[in-house]
């Protein structure tokens, strides 16, 4: 099969974070502008190198204008797609698309919220859908605790086997001095965690934490005479199914299915491929199901599949390695640190939690309820 | 002609307003499309995916099962929601009265109650025999 054209054409040459767990007294604006300066002086670029930018997040209605603004960015390229927290994941490829065909040079990917201290609740612009809010459904937790029952009632899913998703997770967390939650957590700590919404307890949940996060990309061609080793792009595709959870076809089943495909035909790569999985853990049933569409186990068998430490440290597929949405960071809209993770392994960057392989990772962005999904693969010099 | 198709008639409700209208006149409504029998849910102007607009109202069956379910744990009060599948087929969101919580495919029944000040579908749990 002929490798796409976009395969390889584009790198990450840059990451940034700011603020991640609790960034008292700092706006949402100001930690998406300290992490994106962060992300220009990683590449060894200068502010006045950018002329392209992709942002959002929960709460700038045009984040990009607000970027450009606040760091004096005059973008020729620019794009706002809003699909939750698989946003970063599209911008991706919109930045891959731009790059390639020549409309922009450097692409400034960048995203930040204070949710934590500013309120301490997950923040989100999403409006109340007239059909469902009688009911006084919980955003977002609502439709994952449904999806979960429902795959629970298929296949036969134990609380038991989440909790070791969520195990899992700390487990890399312990091993990442970033992490914001460390410590020892066990399969009936979680259990006996206080139930949110049934199944779902508290240690099934995602962190509220504060964040700012970003990246930027160039052409392959100029990647290679910049500071860090790039991080190439070799394949994005993306799916939407619906905007309610009443609308989702199949509650066990995600369009991952199809933004998996379209991503590995891009890539011309295949599961076995892949040294490292970043898959969006909102809740602990997102790993699950992600690692069933995505084709690493089959359909209704991820529950068995990633029971005692499977997906842990040591385990037989790395999975989550910075401790994820879980035990890591969770600003509102998580894609983005994602990528961060993948380009600091792909770097061989990671410290105690570096994987000895890694060549191929797959960041897995989710957002809405189960509604957008996006999946993109990044790969080392040996990839090309 | 095109153009007419495409332009409601003055003060003709949207589906959505005839939809609550229907519900604070004490009835359970459906769309459905007339060539080809196809039932949506929520009410939209058409059929999604395959965007039949010939769409009348009908009276639903009011009869369900319980297609996933959860339990929204407050620390003041706890409530389930669920989705219900339709024996005409569409889903949708609603509570399950009377019960903590019911298992999924656990048959249900629609009736009209008032929740937040406004007329909505919730679902009691059918008794055996009904």
């Amino acid at each position: 099969m002929a490798a796409h054209p976009l395969r390889g054409r584009t790198a990450i040459v840059g990451i940034g974070s700011a603020g991640c767990g609790e960034a008292h007294g700092r706006s949402a604006t100001e930690l998406m502008a300290e992490a994106s300066l962060a992300a220009i002086a990683d590449a060894g670029l200068k502010l006045s190198d950018i002329d392209g930018i992709c942002a959002a997040t929960s709460t700038h209605a045009f984040p990009t204008l607000t970027v450009a603004e606040y760091l004096g960015i005059k973008p020729h390229f620019f794009d706002g797609t809003n699909v939750g927290g698989s946003s970063f994941e599209m911008h991706v490829l919109q930045a891959a698309l731009a790059l390639d065909a020549g409309l922009c040079n450097a692409v400034l990917i960048c995203y930040g919220s204070n949710q934590r201290t500013a309120g301490g609740k997950l923040v989100s612009m999403s409006e109340p859908q007239w059909h469902e809010s009688a009911y006084e459904p919980r955003h977002p937790i609502t439709g994952y605790a449904l999806a979960t029952s429902r795959h629970m009632h298929e296949f036969g899913t134990t609380r038991e086997q989440l909790a070791d998703i969520a195990v899992a997770a700390r487990a890399w967390a312990n091993l990442n001095p970033a992490a914001f939650a460390r410590g020892p957590l066990t399969r009936a700590d979680v259990l006996a965690a206080r139930m949110v919404s049934d199944p779902l307890t508290t240690r099934d949940c995602c962190l509220v934490t504060d964040g700012g996060g970003a990246c930027v990309m160039v052409r392959a061609d100029r990647a290679r005479d910049l500071a860090k080793k790039p991080v190439y792009f070799l394949g994005t595709g993306g799916a939407h199914s619906h905007r309610s959870i009443t609308q989702m076809a199949d509650l066990t089943t995600t369009v991952a299915v199809e933004s998996g495909q379209r991503a590995f035909a891009m890539a011309g790569l295949k599961q076995s491929d892949v040294d490292l999985l970043m898959l969006y853990d909102a809740f602990t049933i997102t790993t699950l199901l992600f690692l069933e569409d995505l084709g690493f186990c089959p359909k209704g068998e991820g529950g068995r599949f990633v029971a005692d430490g499977a997906i842990a440290p040591g385990g037989k597929l790395a999975v989550n390695t910075s401790g994820g949405g879980l035990s890591c960071v969770h600003p509102g809209m998580y894609g983005m640190f994602l990528i961060i993770e993948a380009v600091t392994q792909l770097r061989g960057a990671a410290g105690e939690r570096q994987l000895k392989q890694c060549d191929v990772a797959l960041c897995h962005g989710n957002g809405g309820t189960l509604s957008s999904q996006v999946t993109a693969l990044f790969g080392s010099a040996a990839t090309l | 002609m095109g153009q007419e198709r495409t332009t409601s008639a003055a003060g003709e409700l949207g589906p959505e307003a005839r939809f609550k209208a229907y519900l604070a006149d004490g009835r359970f409504m459906l769309q459905r499309s007339r060539s080809t029998g196809k039932f949506t849910f929520y009410p939209r102007v058409a059929i999604p995916g395959t965007g039949e607009t010939d769409l009348e109202w009908v009276a639903a069956s009011c009869r369900g099962t319980v297609y996933a379910i959860t339990v929204n744990r407050g620390r003041d009060s706890s409530y389930n929601i669920a989705i219900v599948q339709l024996a005409e087929g569409p889903r949708l969101m609603s509570r399950i009265e009377g019960v903590e919580t019911a298992a999924i495919g656990t048959a249900v029944k629609a009736r009209i109650a008032t929740l937040k000040g406004e007329p909505a579908l919730v679902f009691d749990v059918e008794k055996a025999g009904a």
